[in-house]
């Protein structure tokens, strides 16, 4: 009896595990398939040829695929380097600093997500008309830099926070000064937190679709973009490539979490 | 060798701290200090939490800044100096070692940022640890050492600048007890062997007591009283500072001058003081405060003798080791004292205090610590 209780409870818990992994795998593995298949047509369950003939196309040196690749991390870079040089120090000040309207601040880093994007994105696009800057790679990077903040400038401050005050009182008290201090003490203690954020900005300047779009196209094609138009030209191949190729970012970033992230400066997110 | 070992005797630098003023988010914690630190002095600074005395050791680093007031180091006002710039070096209660730095290079932070070379930082590292008897922990990393060693990495890395100046925020509160004792005597000896003007906070009394030459107790944002641990261990100057030198035990008396003397009565027990020793007491209603040890235990029908002979009744007894401890309920207060013999409880007995033994202050003064 006991044993067919115990059975039973391990039948469920194989199935509600697999059930889980379809969830997860089972798009990736539709990706993958997709990425292989040269022929694949209605009543077919599954691909009617296979081959890497469009994998040889997205990588093509000359392809659009490996252009609008490097597009998009240079804006990436770009856009970690613009949110690294705000969030650091902004991150230091909200940490440390007894800023009057420290809530405040913190909420106006949020206030990009809290309102609808499409309508944030035209206004935006209609000033860099204005300014002529609109379909610039600058305006694309202005634009994830914006979105990125939020993350980045929010846990710079965890991660600041989470330094002790003494460690940094100490090197002062041997003698250094308090530049000398954040460079030797603070920011070494602070780097953890701070890479991470400068990674999860990276991660949504690749990922980002909307602001690109309306500030972007059609001079400057992301591999979002790109894939939107794949998509749209009814390229299933080149779309699924490309989504896989945006996943690899993904799953280093969280095993960079896992592995080096400590639980306290999660732990002070937004606080 | 290195030339430049630690252990020829340097001079310590003198502090004068005068009218020191300090707030916080603009409530006042230090109100008017004035002290002077003789140069290679051990001074503890000692009192109950919230007294001012980490305010004032942290005014004088520079981690918190000063209302107004002087801090004159060797004659030269630091107090508008950034921390820096104080020539003090600070030992953590929390040690405050960088983990992401081994043991060498957290003791060599400050010489590497006076330039000296890598050679000599190794060599006078080296020194010191083998002073601290951690020969060879050099490249350790911080965070694998147990807490006596992280101690005495701090106290290494605060040594290694050479400092006039150095200042022990409660560095032993976070040891064990047997490494406590240990880290006591070490600190002393090397204060004393370098010369080094060392001011030390702490809340433990014994320890400022055995490290110290000279105590500064604190209370409520002020100096109470300063003086070698003997002077104020036995001549408290005011209530507060006898009660918290462990006069815990509190009487309350009536003091009547008289021809010849004065008349000292505690509830229906009196006895009478010599002129002289009469002189310093406070006439009319007075506090009493006394130790454990002070007051023995008498049968309740012994005679006085000059001393003050206190009915009571035995209300709780405990044996900490060596004499009996006895709550004793008399003249309305409970009462504690050691005792050699082992009396039952209820037992009614007769309290023998003696009276040159007592801590006595006007009872107008003492309502705070009664």
């Amino acid at each position: 009896m006991i044993r067919l209780a115990a059975s039973a409870r391990m039948v469920l818990a194989a199935s509600l595990l697999a059930a889980f992994a379809f969830v997860l795998i089972g798009p990736i593995l539709n990706l993958a398939l997709w990425s292989v298949a040269e022929r694949w047509y209605t009543p077919y369950k599954l691909p009617v040829t296979y081959g890497t003939r469009y994998w040889e196309q997205v990588f093509r040196p000359t392809g659009d695929a490996m252009a609008s690749l490097g597009t998009s991390v240079w804006i990436a870079v770009l856009t970690v380097a613009f949110a690294l040089a705000l969030s650091i120090p902004a991150g230091y000040a909200l940490a440390r600093l007894k800023l009057p309207m420290r809530a405040l601040f913190m909420v106006m880093f949020l206030l990009p997500q809290a309102f609808p994007s499409v309508a944030i994105y035209i206004n935006v696009a209609r000033i860099f008309y204005q300014l002529g800057i609109n379909g610039t790679v600058l305006a694309v990077v202005l634009v994830h830099t914006a979105h990125g903040l939020v993350f980045s400038v929010w846990i710079a401050a965890a991660a600041f926070a989470a330094v002790d005050k003494d460690l940094e009182l100490a090197a002062r008290n041997m003698g250094a000064s308090p530049l000398r201090a954040f460079f030797t003490v603070t920011l070494p203690l602070a780097a953890p937190g701070i890479i991470a954020s400068g990674i999860f900005v990276f991660l949504e300047s690749l990922d980002e679709f909307t602001g690109t779009f309306f500030v972007g196209v059609p001079q400057v094609t992301t591999l979002p973009l790109l894939l939107y138009n794949a998509a749209m030209g009814g390229n299933y191949q080149v779309a699924s490539i490309t989504a896989l190729i945006l996943l690899v970012p993904s799953v280093l970033f969280m095993l960079f979490i896992e592995r080096f992230l400590r639980a306290d400066v999660l732990a002070k997110v937004g606080t | 060798m290195p030339t430049d070992m630690p252990n020829g005797l340097r001079s310590g630098a003198s502090i004068a701290v005068r009218d020191l003023k300090v707030a916080y988010g603009g409530t006042r914690v230090l109100h008017g200090v004035s002290l002077d630190f003789e140069p290679g002095s051990f001074t503890a600074l000692l009192g109950s939490s919230g007294c001012g005395k980490t305010t004032l050791l942290r005014a004088l680093s520079g981690f918190v800044p000063v209302e107004s007031g002087a801090i004159l180091v060797g004659g030269l006002d630091v107090a508008p100096l950034p921390p820096e710039k104080r020539g003090m070096a600070m030992v953590f209660q929390s040690y405050a070692l960088w983990p992401h730095m081994s043991v060498l290079q957290n003791m060599g932070y400050g010489l590497k940022l006076r330039g000296v070379p890598k050679a000599q930082i190794a060599a006078k590292v080296g020194a010191l640890l083998s002073m601290l008897g951690l020969s060879g922990y050099e490249d350790r990393k911080v965070t694998a050492l147990s807490g006596g060693q992280r101690q005495r990495v701090a106290l290494g890395r605060a040594l290694a600048i050479d400092p006039g100046i150095l200042l022990l925020d409660e560095p032993l509160s976070n040891l064990d007890a047997k490494i406590r004792m240990v880290m006591r005597h070490e600190i002393r000896s090397i204060q004393q062997r370098l010369g080094l003007t060392a001011v030390h906070v702490t809340h433990d009394r014994e320890e400022a007591m055995t490290m110290a030459d000279r105590l500064v107790i604190m209370q409520a944002g002020r100096v109470a009283q300063v003086g070698t641990p003997e002077e104020v261990y036995d001549r408290p100057a005011s209530a507060f500072v006898a009660n918290f030198m462990g006069a815990e035990n509190v009487l309350p008396l009536h003091v009547a001058r008289a021809e010849g003397g004065a008349s000292v009565t505690a509830g229906t027990a009196m006895a009478r003081l010599a002129p002289e020793a009469a002189q310093a007491l406070p006439a009319g209603d007075a506090v009493a405060y006394f130790r454990d040890d002070v007051a023995r235990l008498d049968a309740s029908d012994a005679a006085a003798g000059g001393d003050l002979l206190v009915p009571g009744t035995i209300a709780a007894r405990a044996y900490p080791g060596g004499v009996y401890r006895y709550r004793i309920e008399a003249a309305g207060r409970q009462i504690t004292v050691d005792d050699a013999d082992r009396h039952e409880l209820g037992t009614m007995i007769g309290l023998r205090i003696p009276l040159q033994r007592l801590h006595i202050f006007p009872a107008s003064e003492a309502g705070i610590a009664a």
